[in-house]
């Protein structure tokens, strides 16, 4: 398996540097927008990675209820910590193709609304984890990743009835999209998701270390609290 | 849990009353949440009235958003009592090793808490419309549902998040991080349909309907997870 590791990496360069070529070069300049829309090829295959590490964190936390596995609880770190990281890069470039594109910054529109509340559940979420450091951690934040996961669908449905009563910008413009152009966004959004996936194998392995860490220590401790109830002199003396 | 035989259903109303019913004693001997509730969403509706300085026709426009971030608030500092008083004396471990079902004690926490925060809304709803000269436009009775389930809203999932903030440090910051969030779809209805009342403009059946749903699955999801809170170990 950890041979694997570097052979990935090697593959996901590639292709990270085969989906740039696609996305600047290849790709055709939109009409009306013009460069800026290439920002589109991270925007969208950013979102679709972050929504199905928060499908993954949903699924990993669920496992972890019923079967009570610790890799389950580690891949639910891990896929939420990442999920976070890709869903702030959505955030961060929207706002920047939005304002050349629609003239503003932000709207609450339905789509924007949905992935920032997603985002906050997620950022409470792992507040919760670094708050939280007894051994019921991995329940409470399983617990609140269902709670975020029926949430999601109630924003949604409430943003969306709150906005259709609103003008809003025209967004996207609903047309179809040239082949060339699919074909950066599909590249893009595999060298993105190898990429998330090579960033969770690693934390994973970090997660999995640290727990085993963590566990010697308490043996130790252990251990060293046993020496010392067996030997109550010499400590006293220290 | 799973080892405990059902409890018959009569049992768990009448231990959810029992519990009730100390928490309602244990209040009102004390008055510890209920006045500080009151004088920090009195100073809340005093603040606002100084930063926004409304005419008649803006006060029903925001007037939804400001009581409800003002209950939301107050909220925090009742549920943030909850389950602090049952952490004294080991009153909470004695629960869990007792045979009562963790589901009575839930249903108890939210029902006080609920009074509490409705009790909060019925003194302080006449203050507000003195302060903001509000006068409703609109069916002014269909606040009362909104207000229910609204307040119901809160205080389930806030009774849930309480309980586990406990586990946490500084668990007092730890319940607005993990309460509001969640609360957001909640919120935005309430807002909306008290502005949709107040100012006359129409239905607000969708956002009742949103709150409704709202109450039944948060209120489904708390019931069938908190057994698993309260025996974490």
């Amino acid at each position: 398996m950890k041979r694997l590791f570097p052979i990935l990496a090697v593959i996901t360069a590639a292709l990270l540097a085969y989906a740039l070529y696609q996305a600047l070069v290849v790709a055709p300049t939109e009409r009306t927008m013009g460069d800026v829309q290439r920002i589109f090829y991270y925007h969208v295959p950013s979102a679709w990675t972050a929504f199905l590490l928060f499908m993954v964190n949903l699924v990993a936390s669920v496992v972890y209820l019923i079967r009570r596995n610790p890799k389950a609880d580690a891949v639910a770190v891990v896929s939420a910590e990442v999920g976070v990281v890709f869903c702030t890069i959505v955030l961060v470039t929207g706002p920047i193709w939005a304002r050349p594109v629609w003239g503003i910054w932000w709207t609450w529109d339905v789509r924007l609304t949905t992935t920032l509340v997603l985002w906050l559940i997620y950022v409470s979420y792992l507040v919760l984890r670094r708050f939280s450091d007894s051994a019921q951690t991995p329940v409470l934040a399983a617990a609140l990743a269902i709670f975020g996961a029926l949430d999601v669908p109630l924003v949604y449905f409430s943003i969306w009835f709150f906005r259709t009563q609103h003008p809003q910008p025209v967004i996207g413009g609903g047309g179809s999209l040239d082949p060339r152009m699919a074909h950066a966004l599909l590249w893009n959004w595999l060298a993105f998701s190898c990429f998330a996936f090579l960033v969770c194998w690693s934390r994973y392995r970090l997660e999995m270390l640290q727990r085993e860490v963590e566990e010697a220590h308490a043996m130790e401790s252990l251990a060293g609290a046993g020496a010392a109830a067996s030997v109550p002199l010499n400590r006293s003396r220290q | 849990m799973n080892s405990s035989p059902s409890p018959h259903p009569s049992s768990l109303w009448s231990i959810t009353l029992a519990t009730l019913k100390k928490d309602i004693r244990l209040e009102w001997r004390s008055k510890d949440a209920i006045n500080s509730m009151l004088f920090f969403s009195l100073l809340v509706v005093v603040i606002f009235s100084f930063s926004f300085d409304p005419n008649a026709e803006e006060s029903r426009e925001i007037a939804g958003g400001l009581v409800w971030v003002a209950f939301l608030f107050a909220a925090v500092v009742a549920l943030n009592q909850t389950w602090a008083r049952e952490l004294r004396n080991q009153v909470l471990d004695a629960y869990r090793v007792s045979p009562a079902p963790a589901n009575s004690l839930f249903l108890a926490k939210a029902l006080g808490n609920f009074l509490l925060v409705t009790l909060l809304e019925a003194v302080m709803a006449p203050l507000f419309t003195v302060f903001y000269n509000l006068r409703s436009i609109g069916p002014a009775w269909q606040l009362i549902p909104v207000g229910l389930l609204g307040t119901w809203a809160l205080v389930v999932n806030g009774t849930f998040f309480a309980a586990m903030s406990l586990r946490t440090r500084s668990r007092e910051i730890m319940l607005p991080l993990l309460l509001f969030p969640i609360s957001i779809p909640a919120v935005q209805a309430m807002v909306e349909a008290t502005r949709i009342i107040l100012a006359g403009e129409g239905a607000a059946r969708f956002w009742i309907v949103l709150l409704l749903t709202y109450d039944v699955v948060f209120t489904t999801a708390c019931l069938a997870l908190f057994g698993t809170i309260l025996h974490a170990e």
